[in-house]
């Protein structure tokens, strides 16, 4: 298995998915904990409709998933945030640009194998272009989330309060799904469209159900991340299998016993006494 | 002796939501220092009313000053716990962390950890008698405690105006005047206003300044005694209202206060 | 070549029928499936089904069947993970990602071929067989008859659980019933337009019939109109445009959404800022 390490697309694979892993995992958490996990599916699956326009029009992939998603994380901000409305309309905008998408594809030669890649990904195909143009972008992305780590942490939680602070917290909103929309694009060359959302919620699922710190759960999710990537690379150029695939399971099979017992954890918590001192009523004698 | 600017100023203001007027000609002022209980039947615009304080909401007609200029989203010096639900369960943050929310969650960047830092918001917890709930994950934590938590996030940003709106409502007769004498002590202590929503005027009697009743639209600011009468009642909600008012309490007879 | 001809065609009057059996069934399902807010759940039931559809194809069985199996399982994961289940989306997300990744593999087993993964996952009604007629016409049968049975207690569990619990409604197993039709029909749904696409025959013609009347019969009805129109309008449009059925059947779907919203715009008295009312989420429980 080793012997396979020392080729250079092996070496892209480890890169960029290291990138990846690390994005998603920062920006995983405020996903997760502002309840935007259909967004988020929403997101990449209207990536794709993107990246099949992009190659019927002849240009890479990769700028057509950014316009997609772009546009489209500004319509889903703009969406009532009543949930079950809300969930309807990002799943119209979703189902419609994936019928675009097969639509794009159909008329574009050899379709079902560019839109297998697109929406599956393939390590092997990762250039060193891509990693270099994924670590600028996802660079990018994390120093604008150091920026905004206070207000998107205190707008997730609290987004009355933090308004009336003076927190521009509708701009905050567009603000991160535009940022997630550029973290799909940059996942979609190593893990496919549709399963840069398992790396988008896996870790930081999983991370905050271990713990209630914002600055601990985002380095858990990103070690997390790192970890599942790379065990997912490595065993996929072992195996043969696809990569994707050992890293929605082994995301998915940490997940769960962490959220079953995690439940029992909170089942714990100490009940508060109910006062400091007891009164007896009936003691008149 | 001169007096003081006011430091809420309303002159015919009228509030719309919609085709529905929410608050009519409506005009008062408040002087700094003041401590006023905004009472009121549900839905009758007390909510409104301090968002209109806060810019959130727009009057249709009249003047809203509030520090002198109009009201505006981000102004430092007030501090602001609005009506709560529950936060749900499953919220992945300690106590200590929504309080800090209140120092320095507007301020961009990641902040860094200090002792100074944890030790103003321990003494902000220690005010409200949460300083054991430190730690814990605050979707566990019962709505009162809730409410103390966010009280102490509204008094931690050191405002010189304080809009509370019901903050006594799951709290327990004991936690309630501990509540009442923090805000009163820190009103005292520095000089801040306060506004302060409630269902029950009687916990607040005793530092209550001025009430401001509103209901179906209208509204009456004055002491408690010229405002909580059979007759002015009887007018704002249009209809037979009695007061009661024995052992230093009031009650209201013929409608929610 | 006319219309008529073309109907002469086995695969042409099954495409019809399978389509018409899945449009009368999306109407109902559909009205509960939003009511009840399952959306994403619809959505990631889908995807289990992908799985399955998978699963089947290596194991050389009907993919049908092998849907219908999977999705039933899922139901059941739900079922035993039951009311813990707090916050729906994350675990509903989880169980997607992972079920498309375990597709994913059994596909890399049984065939390089990308067309099989995307038939299966953009659907392909126009390879539809008599067995699966079958099959989803006695699915379909099932369906409509429990859900009529179930009518008016799965209603009352949906709008208020809380006081139908207190009348002795047994909310955990509706809950757990109306999956396993949702899986059913979810199958079904995935025969005519894949996988991706479930949600536009579930989700929408429901969602745009309950932005244009409050009453249930009503909303059903025109969620079945809508979605029959859509189904079979796209089937004849692509035969007719040579464009693929699902793309069609969905941009139908996603129009009738459109013009809802437009009608229900136009209708609604405007509001600048949403009423405060302090009891506004209605909660949850199953």
């Amino acid at each position: 298995m080793f012997s396979v390490l020392q080729y250079p697309f092996i070496h892209n694979a480890f890169l960029a998915g290291s990138l990846v892993a690390i994005v998603n995992g920062v920006l995983g958490y405020f996903l997760v904990v502002r309840g935007l996990t259909f967004a988020g599916h929403a997101l990449s699956s209207i990536g794709f409709a993107g990246a099949a326009g992009a190659v019927l029009l002849g240009i890479p992939p990769a700028y057509g998933l950014l316009a997609f998603t772009i546009g489209a994380s500004l319509v889903i901000s703009t969406l009532s945030s009543e949930t079950s409305r809300r969930d309807v309309a990002i799943g119209v905008t979703m189902t419609f640009a994936l019928s675009l998408g097969i639509l794009f594809l159909s008329l574009y030669h050899g379709y079902a194998e560019m839109a297998y890649s697109i929406l599956f990904g393939t390590i092997v195909g990762i250039s060193q272009n891509d990693v270099i143009l994924s670590a600028m972008l996802g660079l990018g992305v994390l120093a604008v989330l150091s920026v905004l780590w206070r207000p998107l942490l205190f707008s997730s939680f609290d987004p009355e309060v933090a308004e009336v602070r003076g927190l521009p917290v509708r701009f905050l909103n567009v603000f991160y799904l535009v940022l997630v929309a550029v973290a799909v694009s940059i996942a979609m060359q190593v893990i496919g469209v549709l399963l840069v959302f398992a790396l988008l919620i896996g870790p930081s699922a999983t991370a905050i159900r271990i713990t209630d710190h914002p600055m601990r759960a985002v380095a858990l999710s990103v070690c997390l991340g790192l970890v599942y990537t790379w065990a997912g690379i490595l065993l996929a150029a072992a195996s043969n299998w696809p990569v994707s695939f050992f890293i929605t399971a082994i995301s998915f099979g940490v997940y769960l016993p962490v959220r079953l017992l995690a439940g029992q954890k909170r089942a714990r918590f100490p009940i508060k006494q109910l006062g400091k001192k007891s009164v007896t009523i009936l003691d008149k004698e | 002796m001169t007096m003081p600017e006011p430091i809420i100023y309303l002159d015919q203001v009228d509030v719309c939501l919609g085709n529905v007027f929410i608050l009519q000609h409506i005009s008062l002022s408040i002087k700094p220092g003041e401590f006023i209980v905004i009472l009121g039947p549900n839905g009758a615009g007390k909510t409104t009313f301090l968002k209109l304080l806060l810019g959130l909401v727009k009057p249709c007609t009249g003047e809203v000053l509030v520090f002198g200029g109009p009201p505006q989203c981000g102004l430092q010096e007030i501090g602001y716990a609005p009506q709560r639900r529950m936060l749900d369960t499953e919220t992945a943050l300690c106590a200590r962390d929504l309080v800090g929310f209140g120092l320095d969650g507007h301020r961009w960047g990641t902040g860094w950890p200090s002792r100074r830092r944890t030790e103003v918001i321990d003494q902000a917890l220690e005010e409200v008698d949460a300083l054991d709930l430190a730690e814990a994950p605050v979707g566990q934590l019962s709505g009162g405690e809730q409410q103390r938590l966010l009280l102490a996030q509204a008094l931690l940003a050191e405002p010189r105006l304080l809009l509370l709106d019901e903050p006594l409502a799951n709290l327990d007769p004991a936690h309630q005047q501990e509540a009442v004498a923090l805000v009163d002590k820190i009103r005292r202590k520095r000089d801040t206003t306060v506004l302060l929503v409630s269902h029950d005027i009687n916990p607040l009697l005793r530092f209550t300044d001025q009430v401001l009743y509103m209901a179906h639209g209208h509204s009456a600011i004055g002491t408690p005694e010229e405002v909580i009468t059979s007759e002015t009642l009887s007018q704002l909600y249009d209809t037979s209202v009695e007061v009661v008012q024995t052992k230093g309490r009031y009650f209201v007879v013929g409608a929610e206060v | 070549m006319t219309m008529i001809d073309l109907l002469r065609h086995d695969f042409v009057q099954n495409a019809f029928l399978a389509g018409t059996l899945v449009a009368l069934l999306s109407g109902l399902v559909g009205y509960f499936v939003v009511l009840r807010g399952q959306a994403f759940a619809c959505e990631a039931l889908s995807h289990v089904g992908f799985a399955g559809a998978t699963a089947a194809a290596l194991l050389g069985v009907n993919s049908l069947l092998g849907m219908i199996v999977f999705t039933l399982l899922g139901v059941l994961g739900i079922g035993i993970l039951g009311k813990r289940l707090r916050h729906w989306d994350v675990e509903v997300g989880m169980v997607l990602a992972f079920m498309l990744g375990l597709g994913v593999l059994f596909l890399s087993f049984y065939t390089q071929n990308a067309t099989a993964a995307v038939n299966v996952l953009f659907g392909s009604i126009l390879s539809v067989t008599h067995t699966d007629i079958l099959v989803m016409a006695v699915a379909s049968l099932l369906t409509v008859l429990a859900l009529a049975f179930l009518f008016r207690p799965l209603l009352f569990a949906s709008f208020d659980p809380v006081m139908a619990e207190a009348r002795g409604v047994p909310i955990r197993w509706l809950s757990i019933l109306f999956l396993v039709l949702l899986a059913l029909s979810v199958s079904e749904a995935m025969k005519v337009v894949g996988v991706l696409l479930v949600f536009a025959l579930l989700v929408i013609p429901a969602a745009s019939a309950e932005l244009l009347t409050h009453r249930p019969f009503l909303t059903i009805a025109l969620a079945t109109l809508i979605s029959l129109i859509s189904t079979l309008g796209g089937l004849i449009l692509t035969f007719v445009g040579h464009w693929p059925a699902s793309f069609f059947i969905v941009a139908l779907t996603s129009l009738f959404y459109i013009a809802a919203l437009g009608i229900h715009g136009l209708r609604a008295p405007r509001r600048h800022h949403e009423l405060p009312h302090p009891d506004r989420e209605v909660f949850r429980t199953d």
